[in-house]
């Protein structure tokens, strides 16, 4: 006889090959269960997923609103992976977010009647050194008293959230704005110029396909990105080497926060054109499912953050046309993440039914 | 034979590379304390583990109290009457010493019949415990303590204790043995673990000498002095071969004086008051059996732990003990450590990735911080071939490489830096006969041409092949130096087993 559970056998030798399509199997598990889903609400499975996957990106503007929503995915993603690599978990890209979106537009506010040529640029810095700033906070707690990074960066998005909510409430409240909690609009200067007439996709679709070659030239060509590596891998090697993990960490933190503070900025100067309570819709959460199915390959975090924008859209069109909530978007990105750990852990290791006696 | 409770017969075990344990054959009496005695990678652990059901043997039989004994796990061999303490506990830190006990229990019993028997327990066997005291808050020895009242709840005929006193001070120890005799009073009987002679002969009745997987004697202890049971446990080493001496200079080129360090850890031992000094062209070898100080050490040596309490190391008239290990490999110091997974070479890399990790400020390997492919592969092909490093190639992962071709592919690494002094801890560990002989060489060449060269090793065979001057560590002290020409194998068994005379 058989035992019922069964055990968990590791696997001398993974396989390269699974290795590069565990994303792949699990999106198509999740496709599987997701029609499960819309049967048993009582829709016809083919044509709920139209609808939540065909339809948002049969028109240009659709395609181009896909690229609105991937912009942050993949800009925080790559971030992400600078911390990943390291295996520092970083689960507060949301509040970095939040604070670059709250510097950057902040000097958008100052500089509402202003329109230069500077006042963009300026900005973005600002939103990279707020949320760089943010992403330090755990990094000095993480070195300095020992500190779990992904207890404190958590925790940090709420401050920062409160933080945003305090200020379009109160002092950068918009005076002609009839006490709704925003705040002015940023002037013209200071909004992201738009790629195309008519449609959203901005400028920040470029600066993100630029860090993430960036990233890429970083990760695979530099003594930096070798260190990331190694100290991610194996700790006492990085120490046998001499590596300052410390540094590595802020440096890590750092450029995490800065990515994920020049993506809140681009969303407050780009899609909305002024601060108020709901910038983003978990970009930050979010992108962490980004960043593993695109297993922290910039290539790869490029198809990923396309896949999950598109549960953003479907979530949309599934509320309009079939009367779903747009939670149901949430359930797909959750269904993906569970798919990839689960097969993540189906390469590295093997069930096995050990026999009773 | 009534006063035998388990006969082991001919139990032979074998894994890859190595046969643990060879036809092994002895009889433990009732009511005894026995020790099993030896080297690391003598067989003992193996051993044990196939008694409590962590291992099957490949042949053999066991008999406990007359009757065939198979086990297929330690849930079993408890149910048997087989309890066993490891060395390294297996308690929940979070949890309270009444919780950790309820776990471990595998049958039902109710909660005030526990609370009994453990008040039982507690005053028969000098085993005070405070059953709401979280694991955390206990020292090694009350952990230890926790362990054994949780074996002893479910009433074990033999009790097997692995290392038990590695982890304990020495009033801990004192008071382990006030409870081993209790329980041997009642009729139990002990199986003991240990490389220390001392024990052996203080508390134990009889003793099995294991050696390379096999047993070398059973006898009773009372015929039995440290000196022969050293003797016995390391059997007669090749001392006849001729050291060379001629190439060694009088220049003290690397001086370790009064490093002390405390760790307040029970796993780690703190370091003594450590001083010794190597000449130029010196290979000097630091003996011992694991768990003595050694790793402790090398990180101190490395720099990849500077936090000393006490203490110098000078090389080449500086003061290095408060540099990195980046700043001591810039003054040309090499250091290969124990573990080659993880510690002296990432598996995860290639070959050519693995050239950067100790090799990467030098060497025009960066520019700008870009790494320079073409230079490092070069050098990766050198280490390849030079050394002999049986791979596909430069890209190839170290997890790939067998134990010994990673092992030589890492120090070729080491040596092809040139380094004016090389550390190294165990070289020649769990790798095949072909590899270990051909680092051995490349060491003494080395140092023919004038590198110092440090060596940690258990492995005494080999510190008596490669070194000039050899000194024991035992329990955190380093003894004096000897010549290894003309030190006595007997001299070094004593010192391994913390016997100073």
């Amino acid at each position: 006889m058989n035992s019922l559970f069964p055990s968990i056998v590791s696997r001398s030798q993974s396989s390269g090959l699974m290795n590069f399509f565990v994303p792949i199997i699990s999106i198509v598990l999740t496709l599987i269960t997701g029609s499960i889903i819309f049967v048993l609400l009582g829709f016809d499975p083919v044509y709920a997923l139209y609808t939540f996957f065909i339809s948002p990106i049969s028109s240009t503007y659709g395609i181009s609103e896909l690229f609105v929503k991937a912009t942050p995915l993949a800009l925080i993603a790559i971030g992400l992976s600078y911390c990943f690599k390291n295996n520092i978990y970083n689960i507060g890209a949301e509040g970095q977010l939040t604070m670059g979106a709250i510097f950057g537009g902040g000097i958008g506010i100052l500089f509402h009647d202003t329109n230069a040529f500077w006042l963009l640029p300026l900005m973005i810095f600002g939103g990279a050194i707020g949320g760089a700033l943010w992403g330090l906070i755990p990094a000095i707690l993480k070195t300095k008293f020992n500190t779990n990074e992904i207890l404190t960066s958590l925790m940090l998005v709420y401050i920062a959230l409160y933080i945003l909510d305090y200020l379009v409430v109160g002092p950068w409240k918009d005076p002609f704005g009839y006490s709704f909690p925003k705040s002015r609009p940023f002037s013209e200067s200071g909004r992201m110029p738009l790629l195309f007439d008519g449609l959203r996709v901005h400028f920040g679709l470029i600066i993100t396909l630029f860090l993430i070659f960036v990233s890429w030239f970083i990760f695979s060509k530099t003594i930096f990105g070798f260190q990331l590596k190694v100290s991610g891998y194996s700790p006492k090697a990085a120490r046998y080497a001499g590596f300052n993990q410390t540094t590595l960490v802020f440096f890590a933190f750092a450029i995490c926060g800065a990515f994920a503070g020049i993506a809140g900025l681009a969303e407050v100067s780009g899609p909305i054109g002024l601060l108020y309570r709901d910038i983003s819709p978990n970009y930050g959460f979010t992108a962490i499912i980004v960043a593993f199915l695109g297993r922290l390959h910039p290539i790869g975090i490029i198809f990923a953050s396309l896949v999950i924008a598109l549960t953003y859209l479907g979530a949309e069109d599934a509320q309009l046309f079939l009367q779903i909530p747009s939670a149901v978007g949430f359930i797909f990105q959750g269904l993906v993440l569970f798919y990839l750990l689960g097969a993540e852990l189906l390469i590295n290791y093997k069930l096995t039914y050990k026999k009773l006696l | 034979m009534s006063d035998t409770i388990l006969n082991i017969e001919n139990i032979t075990k074998s894994f890859p590379r190595v046969i643990a344990n060879k036809k092994v054959t002895f009889d433990i009496k009732k009511n005894a304390v026995h020790a099993i005695l030896g080297e690391n990678g003598a067989g003992k652990s193996t051993l044990v583990k196939i008694l409590y059901g962590l291992l099957e043997p490949d042949e053999g039989n066991i008999k406990l109290n007359n009757k065939d004994f198979k086990v297929n796990s330690p849930a079993e061999a408890r149910k048997q009457g087989i309890g066993m303490v490891f060395q390294h506990f297996s308690l929940f830190d979070s949890l309270s010493v009444k919780e950790n006990l309820i776990l471990g229990i595998d049958e039902k019993m109710s909660y005030s019949d526990l609370e009994n028997k453990l008040e039982n327990i507690s005053s028969r066997y000098n085993l005070p415990l405070d059953l709401d005291a979280p694991i955390t808050a206990l020292s090694a020895g009350e952990k230890q303590r926790v362990e054994i009242v949780r074996i002893l709840l479910q009433d074990p005929q033999i009790l097997i204790m692995d290392e038990p006193t590695s982890v304990l001070t020495p009033q801990e120890v004192e008071s382990l043995f006030v409870t081993l005799n209790a329980l041997v009073k009642e009729g139990r009987t002990i199986l003991y673990i240990t490389h220390k002679l001392e024990e052996v002969i203080s508390i134990c009745d009889t003793v099995t000498i294991m050696r390379s997987g096999e047993i070398i004697d059973t006898s009773s202890t009372s015929n039995q002095t440290a000196k022969t049971l050293a003797t016995k446990m390391l059997g007669q080493k090749l001392d006849d071969l001729k050291t060379n001496y001629g190439h060694i200079k009088d220049e003290v080129n690397f001086e370790v004086k009064n490093i002390s360090c405390d760790f307040n850890d029970p796993f780690l031992t703190d370091l003594k008051n450590i001083s010794f000094q190597v000449r130029v062209g010196e290979i000097y070898g630091i003996a011992g059996v694991a768990g003595n100080g050694q790793s402790e050490l090398m990180d101190i040596l490395t720099g990849e732990n500077i936090n000393i309490k006490s203490g110098s190391i000078t090389f080449d008239n500086k003061k290095i003990e408060k540099y990195g290990p980046q700043k001591r490999r810039n003054l040309s110091i090499s250091f290969v450590p124990e573990n080659r997974l993880g510690h002296s070479a990432v598996p995860e890399l290639s070959l050519s990735d693995n050239i950067l990790l100790s090799q990467f400020p030098k060497n025009n390997f960066i520019k700008n911080g870009i790494i320079l492919k073409n230079n490092v592969d070069d050098f990766a092909n050198n280490v390849i071939n030079e050394f002999k490093v049986i791979t596909p190639g430069n890209d190839a992962k170290a997890s790939s490489l067998s134990g010994g071709n990673l092992q030589k592919y890492v120090i070729g690494r080491e040596i092809s830096s040139k380094p004016k002094i090389l550390i190294i801890s165990h070289p020649t560990w769990g790798i095949d006969a072909g590899a270990e002989h051909s680092i051995r060489e490349s060491l003494i060449e080395l140092s023919q041409n004038g590198t110092s060269i440090i060596v940690i090793s258990q492995d005494l065979d080999e510190l008596i092949e490669i070194t000039h001057k050899i000194s024991v560590i035992y329990d955190g002290n380093l003894s004096k130096p000897f010549k290894t020409s003309e030190v006595g194998i007997e001299k070094l068994g004593l010192l391994m087993g913390g016997k100073n005379e």
